[in-house]
């Protein structure tokens, strides 16, 4: 976990985004983004779509490379090693390495559908990790128990609800013991009757002590569970504070015009 | 939500209304089809008495001759051409269409072209082309690249070679027709497993990304399973276009196929059109064995493609605690 140097020190620091850049040919997404995120925090990211909300918390596990700026996770530079003052791109398997310690939860679910519940669940820590299949197995049924679908072990993806396919999807990024995890808007793409039960295990998660980014349109979720809230808007942070500071009394009047439409 | 539930057990039921008398209407008549059904029933049987009664077929000769030993030989080389040309072949277009899908501008730039050039060129000709090969090249050699070149600039003499075999001997007949056909395949099917590939959804492979997996298990573990859905049904399509195709290495020549043994019969005894009956009831019967075969293939990979992958059944055997 030492740093090369210039680097920021990982003290209780889990995500340090300095100045991130990302741009798409000629269309600029993220335009400078500073944002530190605590171990044990849950930060909410909210903002109108096209806002680069998804895009940052696409690059920080490095799906998305950024052109400019630095992104810490875990003491790490994401992506990258800087050596002799340049900036050398890791090799495939070591940005793998890194994500290993980031899980991430996807709008779409994106498990796999030709797995059973718990062959998902299973899968990265018996063909990333090399763990005995049994020792995986077991851990894996915990992990089921612990989202409330022990009964669905054996259930393919399209025999499950959406709101079972995010819990098991949820289940499967916990497999790899990660310090840290990635929302990008878990609930938006479900029924509305089931957002719930995925944000009852979202707050679990959280109270456990869990290192969360959330992308959300759930603003009683942010109110309720998060530690801080960041309002996004064109590609930069526009304000950020506790939720109840952002949500009650909005300091930009940028934030106060979206916050109207959606509360 | 169980409070909801209980105040609606708690309310009456809605009663649900007793059928009327179920609908009893006269069909709609369609004397058309009964029309087109007497004619099909009276060419068939004009067709079936053309076959038993017309004596250029010479059933008997047909028979006594479908069997013969050298033709069971041709049948058993078509089968194993086919065979090996389709494994070759899927392995093959497996890497090619890998290789195009690359980042890697040379390797997808050479996949294009060996795509390009196998997909062009005839397979008639190529099959021609490969017999002829011999003139090329006396002996097909393995070592070091240019060594006639490099090895006297360094002082060296001798050679780089390791190994070598004789072109004549080597592509000769079975082996060319071989390599012709396995090579062809190899450019249709690197098309249809690329197909397959970009058919599964990119959410998979960031999934598969985000939980720490490196390129080659995304593709072995998660895309190459699902993409099977997509790549099994026309793979048996060209099982039975190749097993037809193998008719085409007659003119390498190889000599123990089944249409140059057909044939040559006769020739030989000048009575070819039996033998090329012989050929089609062969043909026939092959593809239909293939045809069952597909049959149970794409039972398993096609509609229940992704599901019946190699991780599902591996994991559904198990742990059915739940």
């Amino acid at each position: 976990m030492t740093l090369a140097a210039g680097g920021p020190v990982s003290d209780d620091r889990m995500v340090v985004a300095e100045n991130v850049h990302k741009s798409y040919g000629r269309v600029e997404v993220l335009r400078g983004i500073d944002l530190e995120v605590r171990r044990g925090e849950v930060m909410c990211v909210v903002g109108p779509s096209g806002s680069g909300k998804s895009t940052f918390l696409r690059c920080v596990n490095h799906l998305e490379k950024i052109n400019a700026g630095r992104l810490w996770v875990n003491g790490q530079l994401m992506g990258y090693r800087e050596k002799g003052g340049r900036l050398h791109e890791l090799r495939e398997s070591e940005v793998a390495a890194q994500r290993r310690d980031i899980g991430m939860v996807f709008q779409r679910f994106n498990l796999f559908p030709h797995m059973t519940a718990l062959g998902n669940v299973m899968e990265a820590p018996v063909q990333v990790k090399g763990e005995p299949r049994a020792q995986a197995r077991e851990r894996a049924m915990r992990l089921l128990e612990r989202v409330g679908l022990a009964d669905k072990a054996n259930s393919l993806p399209d025999q499950l609800s959406g709101g079972q396919q995010q819990r098991v999807a949820i289940a499967r990024a916990l497999a790899m013991q990660p310090s840290l995890m990635l929302f990008d808007e878990p609930t938006s793409a479900l029924d509305p009757e089931l957002v719930g039960e995925v944000l009852d295990v979202m707050k679990d998660l959280a109270r456990d002590g869990m290192t969360m980014i959330v992308v959300t349109h759930e603003m009683g979720f942010a109110r309720e569970v998060g530690d801080s809230l960041v309002f996004m808007d064109g590609g930069v942070v526009v304000e950020r504070g506790t939720p109840a500071e952002v949500l009650s009394a909005p300091r930009r009047e940028r934030t106060r015009s979206f916050l109207s439409k959606v509360l | 939500m169980t409070s909801q539930r209980d105040s609606r057990t708690s309310e009456p039921p809605v009663p649900a209304q007793s059928p009327p008398d179920p609908i009893k209407a006269v069909p709609v008549r369609h004397p058309g089809r009964w029309v087109a059904a007497a004619v099909i029933v009276v060419l068939a049987a004009m067709f079936v008495h053309m076959l038993v009664t017309n004596e250029a077929f010479q059933w008997a000769f047909v028979f006594e001759n479908m069997f013969a030993e050298p033709v069971l030989i041709g049948v058993r080389t078509t089968l194993l051409l086919t065979v090996l040309a389709m494994l070759i072949g899927v392995a093959l277009g497996v890497v090619i269409a890998v290789m195009r899908l690359s980042s890697n501008p040379v390797l997808s730039g050479m996949a294009w072209l060996y795509t390009w050039f196998f997909r062009a060129v005839p397979r008639l000709v190529l099959a021609v082309l490969f017999g002829n090969l011999g003139i090329l090249y006396q002996q097909i050699e393995f070592g070091l690249p240019f060594d006639n070149y490099w090895m006297p600039l360094l002082g060296l003499e001798g050679d780089a070679r390791v190994f070598s075999l004789d072109a004549r001997t080597f592509l000769s007949g079975f082996m060319a027709g071989l390599l012709a056909l396995a090579l062809s395949e190899g450019a249709y099917m690197s098309e249809i497993v690329r197909a397959g590939l970009q058919s599964v959804d990119k959410g998979q492979t960031e999934a598969a990304q985000a939980l720490g997996m490196n390129r080659s298990k995304v593709l072995r573990r998660i895309t190459l399973p699902q993409a099977l859905r997509v790549i099994v049904p026309p793979t048996g399509n060209e099982t039975v276009a190749m097993l037809k195709d193998t008719a085409l290495v007659a003119y390498v020549p190889v000599t123990t196929e089944l249409f140059f043994q057909l044939s040559a019969i006769g020739s030989r005894t000048f009575q070819l059109f039996p033998m090329l009956v012989a050929a089609c009831l062969w043909y026939l019967a092959i593809t239909s064995l293939f045809m069952i075969g597909q049959y149970f293939l794409e039972r398993t990979f096609g509609q229940r493609g992704a599901r019946a992958g190699v991780g599902g059944r591996l994991l559904s055997g198990g742990g059915g605690r739940g």
